[in-house]
């Protein structure tokens, strides 16, 4: 991090792409979210009609869009690596004055990647839902909700400038809320989804000011010309805008401090769980990010604050995951925590992106995988989630324990697993920063580390071995439990993301820092730091082990008890009550809102109209005095009438000689 | 141009084209047919209707007529009629248009039908008939399209004061139970904002004597004047017109008429007035405001600007606090007058097109979201928001209706009302960055009272005295009926019901428009650009240019 600012600045120039136009296969890159999105038309307007095929409705466009995607990230793979950025430009979307947004798509590595891991896993998590929500009234609804989604989260990362991506970014919000409070008439439900639209658009309100700030300098959104002319950009002004990207990044990532809607997140259906809050939207942060690397990349205080946010939010996120017994709700802060992974290696620069990328890509694996298996457990248990009533499920249901365990290990960063590679990676190259930060930036990953093996373990051991505690107690809605194996729909997809969570970081290792090397640049591996990459990977497999080794010694050795101990040390406390962020949002933001807003409404009724009112009622009272001056005496009107002539002449006097 | 422009010019060198005079008279006349017809008022509305397509029709035509390319070229009206009116007083029966008129003309022949649809089967106060109702609709209507229309400033002025007329009988007559107040209030205080600018209007015309040797009220030759009177001089008439547009806009700290006018009016006159009529007032500003006094605009425009983003922050909040539906919607309402007044005074042409758009824009969203609270109230026969709870699990349709005019009031990318808000800020930015920074986190309390909004009254458990009286009248209360709505709505048929037939006609339109100008706004930027421009130049300015790259 001692290359000079000029430097990197002309290095950032420099790697821009030549961007070619997209022919051949590319050129039907609008289908890809054009099909999605009619799905979700025709599942909307047809209502009820279409009850009975809707989902697969919705299943087809994702697949047929996945197969589309498929074709045309192989047609880029034969391109040489300086043409594999291409753009296709729709339509001329908003245009005024010297202003033009284009309904435009940029088709580079970056986009493509994501666009395969949102409708590969988002065809899973389809495939996965036609059996999960088999028997809910709503579910030709969610179907839609879900084709919704995937139509916005495609738009926001093949957009081509930041208008549209704009466009997606509140897109998927939109779905997310709709999808949050799909069982809207629990009003925990309804709390939750306006919650995270909130503060999404706490975020959403950074990203506008920054894409405002870059149209104040350089007068265009399209992020080539961005990209292209950013140096000339005061460094300032350049430190603004990324920390204003930020601020989006927090928002939509459930990063701190806008965390604490992600957790709650959870009452939404579980393949929701999966598929936006685990897999795909909540990454945008990282995907923002790495895409305008070129900002990034002039401004090593931005990445600083990048990483710090980074390294926060994966300490918190691994501490309040230790304390919850709700299964998504670990898995929600797992999430939290591991973004924040994600988060730190794209700060780290050149040195990161691709490595934020590769995690983001192994953990919508087995992320998905787990939340899929979560769901298929509460499939079982009447939709329970309090892992106290679990315990001793892997005989039940076999299949779920089996590829749950893969997505497990692949976590926790079980040697040669996905997560193996990618997680070590970012640590490693946390490890690898100069000074104090990479002692920070190192420790606190390599603690948080083994602090996810110890709430992973402490989830499996809850869940699947142990004492069958269900068999004591009646689940929440009175009735007996019944675990069984969940149907082939949910399975298959379960066994897909499990044969990613074992496969995708040795399959990706080797091939993917350079296959986006066109878009985020070279990876660049540091030497030096604060420990050497060889003593790195000994330390986090330690640190893990002694996790997996404490939640043996906590949960797996001690008989679990059914009822929640209230009687816990101070930091479990803390914990349980999400480190306090909802306690300091309530008291800070919520409870002054509503006073504000009382005493302004009061102020308004009486005091703004008030005036309104008493200056009419002044006026009536002052006019019926007033007729009293009409008396009918001619010389009292002459009297006046001679007042006034006075007045005007004096005025005008006045007027001419002043 | 058109066939409709045979008559020639009936004054030298000015068009006389009569489209205008037609879609002028042909909605008075209909409201004037409406009394003899008092007597069948199936056929009253049949034929009130009638005149409002037949409008809406013409509208199209002068749509289509109208020259994009010719006004880029510097035509600054077009469709223009002209002919002598009081020539001691050298005012004219003028017309004309320019784009920024032309989209406003638009909106209100699309919205008319649409609410003589929704108020079709209205329930209406004792005494009342439907004849009158839709004839004083017809009327705003026509006094609509004059104020729009008018390219003489006096003519302007007697359009802009003859407006109240209708929709004063509107709400006194048609109203809610508090109307009468309301209905005073709203017409006293516009009248006194209407009798300022008739001062600054007479001003005018004396300034124009001194400086045209001949007094006039032209807009044309006004505005060729305007740059060379005195910016003190401009500050008193411009102060004369901001008052009464303040009023009517209405901007804070002069907005207490409007949630008492739009909750006491009915839903279709809350939707003229709200959605049209106040336009009347942004319309002013950049018709009247910023070409006829382009010094005095810029020097005032940092007291416009607070005034405007005050009003975004303040009003939203006060929206989140209301307990009644027709008056939250007004509030929301005076935040998005904010934005227009922010786009406006910012001075650019994104800006301006910004604000040009987000006038039709919001006339769509708020429009639908009065509707969509006229259908509930319908329903449960209350205003109050404590009222209502849950409904979406008893009518979807409807609750899925809400939330697209709630998104497209909280500008969700992909609605229309995005495209007007973006505009508006990115293009007031660069001139006015600390103001467009207050206002662009007015979008997060735009999401703040419609979401709660949405929750208090849809999401839930069913709940609420109205829905649980509709209820029980259908016979759907009784025992269970409380723990399963959904089964003791459908045992009833008619308990709470969805969206009908005819309601959803009236939606359809409306959701079209909002998708469909979301994701493609050519069509209306197209025509309001090339004003845009021309009031740019008016006003002697130029956008700002991008900074980055400049002298560095």
């Amino acid at each position: 991090m001692t290359t000079t600012l000029p430097a990197l600045s002309a290095l950032a120039q420099e790697a821009q792409p030549a961007v070619g136009e997209a022919t051949g296969t590319a050129s039907l890159a609008w289908l890809l979210f054009a099909l999605p999105a009619a799905g979700a038309l025709v599942l909307f307007l047809t209502g009820r009609r279409s009850d009975r095929w809707g989902h697969w409705l919705g299943l087809l466009t994702v697949v047929a869009s996945f197969v589309i995607g498929l074709l045309i990230f192989l047609e880029t793979v034969g391109l040489a690596p300086g043409e594999r950025t291409r753009e296709l430009a729709l339509y001329s979307w908003i245009g005024s004055g010297s202003l033009n947004v284009d309904f435009g798509l940029r088709l580079d590595p970056l986009s493509l990647t994501f666009v395969l891991l949102i409708t590969g896993v988002g065809s899973l998590i389809h495939l996965y839902s036609v059996g999960y929500m088999s028997h809910d009234p709503g579910r030709r609804r969610f179907f839609a909700q879900l084709n919704l989604f995937v139509a916005a989260m495609l738009v926001l990362v093949l957009a081509n400038n930041f208008v549209l991506l704009y466009l997606g970014w509140e897109g998927v919000g939109l779905a997310s809320y709709l999808l949050i409070g799909f069982y809207q008439d629990r009003p925990a439900a309804a709390t939750a989804a306006k919650k995270a639209f909130l503060m999404n658009r706490v975020g959403d309100v950074g990203l506008a000011l920054a894409i405002f700030l870059l149209w104040l300098e350089l007068g265009t959104t399209q992020y080539n010309e961005v990209f292209g002319r950013i140096g000339e950009v005061p460094s300032g002004t350049v430190l603004a805008v990324t920390l204003l990207l930020l601020l989006g990044a927090c928002g939509k990532s459930g990063q701190f401090p806008l965390q604490s809607w992600l957790p709650d997140a959870m009452e939404g259906p579980t393949p929701v769980s999966a598929l936006i809050h685990a897999a795909t939207m909540v990454t945008a942060g990282v995907y923002l990010i790495a895409r305008t690397n070129p900002i990034y990349d002039l401004t090593e205080t931005g990445r600083l604050v990048v990483a710090l946010i980074g390294v926060v939010t994966l300490l918190i996120g691994a501490i309040i995951g230790c304390a919850y017994d709700d299964i998504k709700k670990v898995l929600a802060y797992s999430t939290v925590s591991q973004i924040g992974y994600m988060i730190l290696a794209v700060g780290l620069g050149p040195a990161g992106y691709a490595l934020g990328i590769f995690h983001l890509l192994t953990h919508g694996f087995f992320k998905a995988g787990l939340f899929l298996g979560a769901g298929s457990v509460m499939h079982a248990m009447n939709d329970d989630v309090d892992m106290r009533r679990f315990g001793g499920l892997w005989r039940k249901m076999p299949v779920t324990f089996v590829t749950f365990g893969l997505g497990y290990l692949a976590l926790i960063g079980f040697p040669f697993l996905s997560g193996y590679f990618s997680k070590d990676a970012i640590i490693e190259a946390a490890f690898a920063q100069e000074g104090w930060q990479g002692w920070v930036f190192g420790g606190a990953a390599a603690l948080a580390a083994g602090l996810t093996a110890f709430y992973m373990t402490r989830l499996m051991f809850m869940t699947f071995f142990g004492e069958r505690r269900w068999e004591k107690v009646p689940a929440h809605n009175g009735e007996a439990y019944h675990p069984h194996e969940s149907p082939a729909t949910m399975t298959v997809p379960m066994i897909v993301l499990a044969f990613g969570s074992v496969g995708a970081g040795a399959a990706l290792y080797p091939v993917l820092p350079e296959w986006l090397a066109p878009t985020v640049g070279e990876l660049r591996e540091l030497e030096g730091g604060a420990l050497p990459h060889a003593v790195v990977p000994w330390l986090v497999v330690g640190l893990s082990a002694l996790g997996v080794l404490a939640g043996y010694l906590f949960v797996g050795r001690r008989p679990v008890p059914v009822e929640r101990p209230e009687r816990v040390s101070l930091p479990v406390r803390a914990a349980r009550a999400d480190l306090y962020a909802n306690a300091i949002n309530e008291s800070v933001v919520e409870r002054p809102g509503t006073w504000l807003t009382r005493i302004l409404v009061y102020f308004d009724n009486r005091g703004v109209d008030g005036a309104v009112n008493g200056i009419a009622a002044g006026l009536g009272g002052s006019s019926g005095r007033l007729r009293r001056l009409q008396t009918g005496f001619v010389r009292s009107y002459a009297l006046s009438m001679l007042g006034g002539s006075v007045l005007i002449v004096a005025a005008m006097l006045a007027v001419r000689f002043a | 141009m058109n066939v409709l422009s045979a008559a020639g010019p009936i004054v030298p060198d000015s068009g006389g084209n009569v489209l205008l005079i037609v879609l002028l008279l042909l909605p008075l006349v209909g409201s004037l047919v409406m009394y003899p017809l008092r007597g069948n008022v199936a056929l009253a509305k049949g034929v009130a209707m009638a005149v409002a397509l037949l409008e809406l029709v013409l509208v199209v035509l002068a749509w289509v007529g109208y020259d994009t390319a010719a006004a880029a070229d510097g035509t600054r009206f077009q469709l223009e009629f002209s002919a002598s009116w009081i020539p001691a007083f050298g005012t004219h029966i003028a017309f004309g248009v320019d784009g920024i008129a032309l989209v406003m003309i638009a909106l209100t022949a699309f919205l008319v039908p649409i609410l003589m649809l929704f108020a079709w089967a209205e329930k209406l106060p004792e005494g009342r008939t439907a004849s009158g109702y839709f004839g004083l609709l017809l009327a705003t209507q026509a006094m609509l399209v004059g104020v729009f229309a008018a390219t003489d400033v006096f003519l302007f002025y007697v359009f802009f004061e003859a407006m109240l007329i209708p929709m004063y009988f509107l709400i006194g007559r048609f109203g809610g139970p508090n109307r009468q107040y309301a209905a005073v209030k709203f017409f006293l205080y516009s009248l006194l904002g209407g009798l300022i600018m008739l001062a600054s209007l007479i001003g005018l015309f004396v300034v124009s004597g001194e400086r045209l040797g001949q007094g006039t009220f032209t807009w044309a030759e006004l505005q060729t004047m305007a740059a060379t009177v005195p910016t003190s001089t401009q500050i008193w008439l411009f102060l004369g017109f901001f008052v009464a547009f303040a009023i009517k806009a209405p901007l804070f700290p002069f907005h207490t008429w409007l949630p008492d006018a739009g909750a006491e009016a009915p839903i279709v006159g809350a939707v003229l007035l709200v959605g049209v009529l106040d336009k009347v007032a942004t319309f002013g500003f950049l018709r009247y405001c910023l070409p006829l006094f382009p010094a005095a605009s810029q020097a005032l425009a940092p007291l416009v600007l607070t005034l405007a983003v005050v009003g975004i922050i303040y009003a939203a909040l006060l929206a989140v606090g209301q307990t009644d539906m027709s008056r939250f919607v007004s509030y929301t309402s005076i935040a998005h007058f904010g934005f227009i007044a922010l786009g406006i005074f910012a001075f650019s042409s994104q800006a301006f097109a910004g604000a040009t758009l987000y006038m039709v824009n919001h006339g769509l969203s708020t429009g639908m979201l009065f509707l969509m609270v006229g259908m509930l109230i319908t329903r449960g026969g209350s205003r109050k928001i404590a009222d209502y709870g849950g409904v979406a699990k008893l009518a979807p349709l409807l609750a899925g209706c809400l939330l697209v005019a709630g998104m497209s009031s909280l500008a969700l990318p992909g609605t229309n009302s995005f495209v007007s808000e973006f505009l508006v800020l990115v293009g007031s930015f660069p001139n006015a960055p600390v103001f467009t920074i207050v206002a662009t986190v007015g979008i997060i309390f735009a999401a703040l009272y419609v979401l709660w909004f949405y929750q208090r009254t849809m999401q839930g458990p069913v709940r609420g005295d109205a829905v649980t009286a509709a209820l029980e009248r259908a016979g759907a209360g009784g025992p269970g009926a409380m723990t399963d709505p959904g089964i003791a709505a459908k045992r009833a048929g008619t308990g709470f019901a969805d969206l009908g037939r005819r309601e959803i006609a009236v939606v359809t339109p409306l959701i079209v428009a909002i998708v469909v100008l979301g994701f493609f706004p050519a069509p209306l930027l197209d025509v309001i650009n090339p004003s845009v421009t021309a009031t740019m130049q008016e006003v002697g300015l130029a956008d700002p240019v991008p900074v980055g790259g400049t002298a560095r």
